[in-house]
């Protein structure tokens, strides 16, 4: 036996090293973002949108699309309409965040200020490619049900673009449909914001 | 001085210091390690005797091109090596085989989500088989099934070797392995249902991670049972590396999973602290131990320096943990923990080429033995992609060319590069090492072999070339605002179709592999002589090895 000096140096090593990673990448930034408040004017989710961002989870929306706008400095993010730089006061309410690291499909971070057309979001997730040509987005249709027949009282029924239009079929949207299309329409931080991280914790000090 | 500029200085300072501590420390001694403390994973007369249970064994054209010899084992290092490898064999052998079948399932999930990408009406009336979920799938098949078992079941398998130590604990690895696996079939199942926590790399449901956690930590306690028992009077390099990655992984899986502490942005900081880390505190480091043992064991020469070896573990270790922020570069992070991430990618370089020169310099050039021995062909094609992997890692960290490829198809073919061409390559040539020494039977087929890496190869070539070149014009076009965001998509189309090829390719060679590895599993053929102990070449010590056979046997 060697006296396991070599274990020392590596049990000793390996968590003085993630100790201090861990401190760097979490803890740190653990402190300095707790103390950011939400902005007056972003609102809490309500039942109906906090459903829809769970769908919006649970389908991968997040593989494809990011939720965080670029400063214009860095990057024309700005000039595609996909709004300012976003800060961290943005996802006051955003549990787990969803800022993303793909762009298949632009930045929704205000997608809601965009586009708010229940009507155009409900069509385009059944089916993308009535609405934008090329688009490479998954159909959503198991997100509806289709019938023949009038649609019942309450239900919402689609419309899509007369080229891809079914005759004689009522296309109703799910109460995932609903609420993944109000999630996105709540998607809106427009609102002006001008404090970095920094100032803001200035402000709460 | 702002609060910002005063942690940049401080985790600068600490950085400094800690490489100043770390050099003085080497100079002192205090690490004692001489160059002869690579010969630890040889016998006393080893060195110039190649080892390659997947080559030919009944020619010696490994042998001729590392050198003619007249070294050889004894009797008795020999019989302790067949004990140490029979301690390791079953344990490794269970999660080999449950790794194999994560390959095939993660394989499926990855053509179908790739097919979706340039077909996007194919397989749209169920929910699992959105691509937001195929592809969720795909990930946690091959990052928690084959490549986590496939680490572990190699790492237990170096373990009595590195340390000439019998495996203590094996009980623990089939509980474990128990566990793991039905904690990630339920895991991925409940991907494919629409339950997820959300985050990237942190899919699965933490009450199955629970049982993760218990799963992993029983299949990593053997390890240090085995060290507390250990016989050799110095720990090999490799032992290092699997070593710590046993220590970090189960830490960084635990906090990364805790439900209900991170939040927002922070958990955004928290999810690629979590996901740099799973490749460069495991990954990396189970990948390297494997490829700085079998090098040089392969070619029977010790590793050029080793001292560059530690210094290449602890620089990676200390760099390496800290480059997660590069994952949110222009996003709304702090921009002081992001900067720190661009300056540790950066120092990665100097581990990246500690690893780079060390294992070329090992090689030496002696292609002829790479091209004979189906274990190098596999290791040092990872051991390079590695290296191009890291290099490509450090620079797409800058500034000025994340703007291009952040948020692109490009960064998914740079993970692959990582993951599959440097991680899983090494795990192909070390389960090719391995598999004989479990079942003591020979490869059926070496067509077989030889089909599997030219179809992986070519097919990640495919792959990778075509991806990059897509996601550079992809995020070239977005950063061009005079295009429409249309523009960055339709580019890409050719490259995602090419991708989709070139993952058949890959899927078709885990096919082959996966055969193969059945075949020899149920020892299919004829046994040849003599027992896959030692080549049939210069074999001046056979009828000792014989007789330890047979003596084992008995034992």
């Amino acid at each position: 036996m060697a006296g396991h000096i070599d274990e020392k140096k590596l049990f000793t090593g390996a968590l003085v090293i993630i100790a201090f990673a861990t401190l760097a990448l979490v803890v740190m930034p653990y402190v300095q973002l707790k103390h950011v408040k939400a902005p007056a004017e972003l609102k809490p989710y309500t039942d109906q949108q906090a459903h829809g961002r769970k769908v919006y989870m649970s389908m991968g929306c997040v593989y494809c699309h990011s939720q965080q706008p670029r400063d214009a400095k860095y990057a024309p993010d700005d000039k595609r309409g996909w709004g300012r730089a976003s800060t961290a006061a943005d996802y006051a309410y955003d549990k787990v965040h969803l800022l993303g690291t793909m762009r298949t499909g632009p930045d929704l971070l205000n997608i809601g200020a965009r586009q708010p057309s229940q009507d155009w979001h409900l069509g385009h997730l059944y089916q993308p490619r009535a609405y934008t040509p090329g688009s490479i987005m998954p159909a959503y249709p198991f997100m509806f049900v289709e019938r023949k027949g009038p649609a019942k009282d309450g239900e919402v029924v689609i419309n899509l673009p007369p080229a891809y239009a079914k005759p004689g079929i009522t296309i109703v949207a799910t109460r995932d449909a609903l609420g993944l299309v109000e999630y996105l329409k709540a998607l809106d931080r427009t609102y002006p914001i001008k404090k970095t991280i920094e100032q803001s914790l200035e402000k709460a000090k | 001085m702002d609060g910002t500029a005063l942690i940049l200085l401080l985790t600068f300072l600490v950085s400094v210091t800690g490489l100043l501590v770390f050099i003085w420390s080497m100079s002192n001694g205090f690490f004692n390690t001489k160059q002869s403390a690579s010969h630890i994973i040889f016998g006393q007369n080893e060195i110039g005797l190649v080892e390659d249970p997947a080559s030919n064994q009944t020619n010696n054209e490994l042998q001729e091109a590392a050198g003619e010899t007249d070294a050889s084992l004894t009797q008795k290092e020999l019989s302790d090596r067949l004990i140490a490898d029979k301690s390791s064999a079953l344990p490794a052998f269970v999660c080999l085989l449950t790794a194999m079948c994560w390959l095939i399932v993660g394989s499926a999930a990855a053509i179908i989500a790739s097919i979706k990408l340039h077909e996007p009406d194919w397989l749209v009336s169920q929910a699992w088989l959105t691509f937001g979920r195929m592809r969720s799938i795909h990930l946690n098949s091959v990052i928690y099934g084959w490549a986590s078992m496939a680490g572990v079941g190699v790492s237990l398998w170096l373990i009595p070797r590195l340390l000439k130590t019998p495996l203590v604990g094996a009980k623990f690895v089939y509980w474990g392995a128990i566990i793991w696996h039905v904690a990630l079939m339920c895991g991925v199942a409940a991907i494919g249902a629409g339950y997820t926590d959300g985050m990237e790399w942190l899919e699965m449901p933490w009450q199955v991670d629970i049982f993760i956690v218990l799963g992993g930590a029983l299949m990593g306690l053997p390890l240090f049972l085995t060290l507390a028992n250990r016989k050799v009077d110095h720990l090999y390099v490799s032992v290092w590396y699997i070593g710590a990655a046993l220590i970090w992984f189960p830490i960084l899986f635990f906090i990364a999973n805790i439900p209900n502490l991170h939040f927002g942005v922070q958990g955004a900081a928290m999810n690629w602290w979590y996901g740099h880390n799973a490749l460069g505190l495991w990954f990396t480091p189970i990948g390297l131990g494997a490829a700085y043992y079998f090098i040089p064991k392969v070619l029977g020469r010790p590793i050029y320096s080793y001292n560059l070896s530690l210094l290449g573990f602890w620089c990676l270790a200390f760099f390496y943990s800290q480059v997660g922020g590069h994952h949110l570069i222009g996003g709304p992070l702090p921009t002081w923990m992001v900067t720190l991430s661009i300056v540790q990618s950066m120092m990665m370089i100097i581990p990246v080429f500690a690893v780079a020169v060390n294992h070329h310099m090992t090689v030496g050039g002696n292609i002829k033995a790479v091209i004979h021995s189906p274990t190098l062909r596999f290791i040092v094609l990872g051991s390079m992609l590695y290296v191009a992997a890291s290099v490509q890692g450090s620079l797409e960290a800058l500034r000025s060319v994340n703007v291009i490829t952040h948020f692109t198809h490009y960064t998914v073919a740079h993970a692959h590069l990582g993951m599959y061409g440097f991680f899983t390559l090494v795990m192909f040539g070390s389960i090719y090492f391995i598999m004989p020494r479990i079942v003591d039977w020979e490869w059926p087929h070496p067509w077989m072999i030889s089909a599997h890496f030219w179809l992986v190869a070519l097919g990640f070539a495919v792959y990778f070339i075509g991806l990059t070149i897509g996601g550079w014009l992809q995020g070239v076009a977005m950063v061009d605002a005079a295009k429409p965001f249309m523009d960055s998509v339709a580019v890409t189309l050719p490259y995602l179709k090419s991708r989709s090829i070139g993952g058949g390719l890959m899927v078709l060679g885990h096919l082959i592999f996966m055969i193969h590895f059945i075949l020899i599993s149920l020892r299919y053929g004829t046994k040849k002589e003599p027992a896959l102990l030692i080549p049939k070449v210069n074999i001046p010590f056979i009828k000792e090895a014989k007789v330890a056979a047979t003596e084992l046997k008995r034992g």
